[in-house]
């Protein structure tokens, strides 16, 4: 019997295909949860002053925003149990407000936590194998991966067992807890970049060299923000028993020369883009070439043991299409738009990705209420071996459902509000929560997306228009990704009133670029109508088969800018 | 010191749930109706020597002083959106926060 055989065993209905605290994690998120109670204890007797305690706090994952503080639970690459996120939903309703937001770095926050509460959070979450630690801070936050891990039909390889050894490397590295800003990681095993991997300080991709060996490509740099960069390559074929000690040179040379003087200028991104990569490369090589490997030797034995718990579950021998899906899409158009649109091909044969949208017409993206996370989390285990995935398009993720199953998965999703089929269209907007919640934020986000959403209600003509990417950040902290977008919506404040500058362009995959300015900023109640006349002249011009930044790329920048400017001469005061 | 343009209120976050509250005549409230209203710079002075010392006495963080304008019925308004929405909660959640307890929403 295998290891993940004994985890089955210990714990009826435990997933399969996730990895399982050992007796070391455990005690280490338990004293973790001890030492937070104690700072926060001293902190309400005034033995610890708000500066004093501020770090803490933020090292655990515990904001202050606009009307509470927030709570940002992480979710290491984004992978869920039904247990855990059944814990989720029990955390909001008992010390939250009913409901959590699934963000951007596949984490989950609470926007309405008590402080004298939150030991308490960290407790549960701890109790289910989850914590928030390096959720902020200056520090390797919680490492992101492909949404569809382990089941892409283009994976060379599940990149989650590399994610899972990057989290216990830099979890509380006392090298690396004080960078001079945030460090982001992702990992993508796929020929299709489902993860963003170029816009990230690190950005790795499994490859295959002419020796069919594994090994990572490096991408170093990338970034979005106040300053948005695509990162570059800083290594071509790093093989795997390279990988720590390559990650640490990088880190290291950040450490040393990235710019301390000034937050703005703080990140990676920066020091590469003042000091060119050829530079950057030969200080990474040289520190490399300098630094005690043997430290951070590869153990073999370690990563299979990780890379153990990622087993695939036990699918079924099916055959590669189903009879039974084929009549429900016949018998159900609404299933068959979902089908079309949601489900995504399987890399074993008779099984279906379904992406779960959180983008209902006129809802706030990436919100869940508590009975739907349970929905989801019945739903995982009813259909898909108790196993959930959440996407940085902050939507949720059934990994490995059977095609003859779709259809009741599809009721039981559509009884709970669930069953919106638009993944990748047009109201699939990826929002940050802005200033309805964020403290940063110099606009609002969330009632953008949501007019947008409505504006686009009739869902044929999501169809039409086909995959478009509108991403919105309520301030320059880009936590909404506009700048990836091919719609990129920024709002900003302007004379005292919320504006919005629109961007084009944006493309967080392989082929990454920054959205270029369409022009002066507009107003809420223009933004509908702006975003409308970009894609109905996107509709007019495209040729069969192109997505909207297909069309953009060929005809140019400014054949767009142009037609906003006729519009706006025409009266339409845009 | 800031040049005084306009009426203030002190706003601030409890420390122990982190609800928004403003400086009321004897002591912090939680409805910005209630909040004293600074007509002067040396007035506002005081408001912010108050808050200062409710930061050490640890019962408010995040302290600051925000300007209003006054309605009809003397209640101090904010004339900054990022303000006005903290007197009220999320636009996008009606039932939350402080508007929710106004129009007798869930708690």
């Amino acid at each position: 019997m295998t290891a993940i055989d004994l985890r089955a065993a210990q714990r009826p209905n435990a997933p399969t295909t996730t990895y399982r605290y050992d007796d070391y994690d455990a005690a280490f998120v338990r004293e973790r949860v001890a030492e937070f109670r104690e700072q926060v204890r001293r902190r309400l007797s005034g033995a610890l002053t708000e500066e004093e305690f501020r770090p803490f706090r933020l090292m655990n994952g515990l904001y202050l925003q606009l009307h509470a503080y927030m709570l940002r639970v992480a979710i290491p690459y984004g992978t869920l149990t039904a247990r855990q996120m059944r814990r989720l939903a029990d955390i909001a309703d008992k010390w939250d407000k009913g409901y959590g937001h699934f963000t951007t770095r596949q984490n989950l926050q609470y926007n309405w936590p008590k402080l004298v509460d939150t030991p308490d959070i960290l407790e549960a979450l701890a109790d289910v194998e989850m914590h928030a630690i390096q959720t902020s801070g200056n520090c390797i936050r919680n490492v992101t991966a492909d949404h569809f891990a382990g089941v892409a039909p283009d994976e060379i390889e599940d990149p989650r067992p590399t994610a899972e050894f990057l989290r216990q490397w830099s979890s509380l590295h006392p090298e690396f807890s004080f960078l001079p800003r945030k460090f982001k990681i992702a990992v993508t095993g796929a020929e299709h970049d489902r993860a963003a991997i170029l816009v990230h300080d690190i950005g790795l991709r499994i490859v295959r060299n002419a020796e069919g060996e594994i090994g990572y490509q490096v991408v170093v740099g990338g970034g979005l923000g106040r300053s948005p960069f695509v990162g570059k390559v800083v290594g071509d074929f790093v093989p795997r028993h390279y990988l720590l000690a390559f990650l640490e040179a990088i880190l290291r040379v950040y450490n040393r020369f990235g710019r301390r003087d000034n937050k703005y200028k703080a990140r990676i991104k920066i020091l590469v883009h003042e000091k060119g990569i050829d530079e950057i490369r030969a200080a990474v090589e040289a520190e490399f070439a300098a630094m005690d490997r043997s430290v951070f030797a590869h153990d073999p034995d370690e990563f299979e043991r990780i890379a153990a718990y990622f087993a695939p579950p036990p699918y079924e021998t099916l055959p590669p299409t189903s009879d039974v899906l084929r009549a429900a899409k016949l018998d159900a158009p609404a299933f068959a738009n979902f089908v079309d649109v949601n489900v995504s091909a399987h890399k074993i044969p008779g099984y279906a990705i379904v992406t779960v949208s959180l983008k209902p017409i006129g809802g706030v993206p990436g919100d869940a209420t508590s009975d739907q996370m349970r929905v989801l989390a019945d739903a995982s285990e009813r259909f898909g071996f108790g196993e959930l995935r959440v996407s940085h398009e902050q939507n949720i993720i059934l990994p490995h459902v059977k095609q003859d199953d779709l259809f009741a998965l599809w009721r039981l999703l559509d009884a709970a509000g669930l069953a919106t089929a638009n993944a990748g269209l047009v109201s699939d907007i990826i929002s940050c929560p802005g200033m309805d919640y964020c403290s940063l934020a110099t606009a609002r986000s969330i009632p953008i997306a949501q007019a947008i959403s409505k504006r686009f209600s009739d869902m044929s003509r999501q169809r039409r228009i086909g995959k478009l990417g509108i991403k919105i950040s309520g301030c320059i902290n880009a936590c909404g990704h506009h700048h990836v977008g091919a719609i990129g919506i920024l709002g900003l404040e302007k004379k005292g009133q919320e504006s919005y500058q629109i961007t084009l362009g944006g493309d967080p995959t392989f082929s990454a670029s920054i959205g270029e300015i369409l022009g002066p900023g507009v107003t809420a109640e223009q933004t509908p109508d702006v975003i409308e006349h970009l894609v109905d002249f996107y509709l007019a011009e495209r040729v069969e088969g192109e997505t909207f930044i297909d069309t953009w790329r060929r005809i140019g920048h400014a054949r767009f800018k142009d037609v906003l400017r006729r519009e706006g001469e025409d009266g339409a005061d845009i | 010191m800031a040049q005084f343009k306009h009426p203030q209120i002190l706003i601030a976050s409890n420390l122990t749930d982190g609800e928004v509250v403003f400086l009321g005549p004897s002591g912090w409230e939680r409805d910005h109706r209630r909040a004293r209203v600074a007509q002067n710079a040396e007035e506002a002075a005081a408001l912010e020597a108050s808050g200062k010392r409710d930061i050490s006495a640890n019962r408010v963080v995040d302290v600051y002083l925000a300007d209003v304008e006054i309605g009809g019925d003397g209640a101090p308004t904010p004339m900054h959106y990022r303000e006005r929405m903290r007197v009220k909660g999320p636009s996008v959640r009606l039932d939350l926060g402080k508007q929710a307890a106004a129009s007798g929403g869930a708690p």
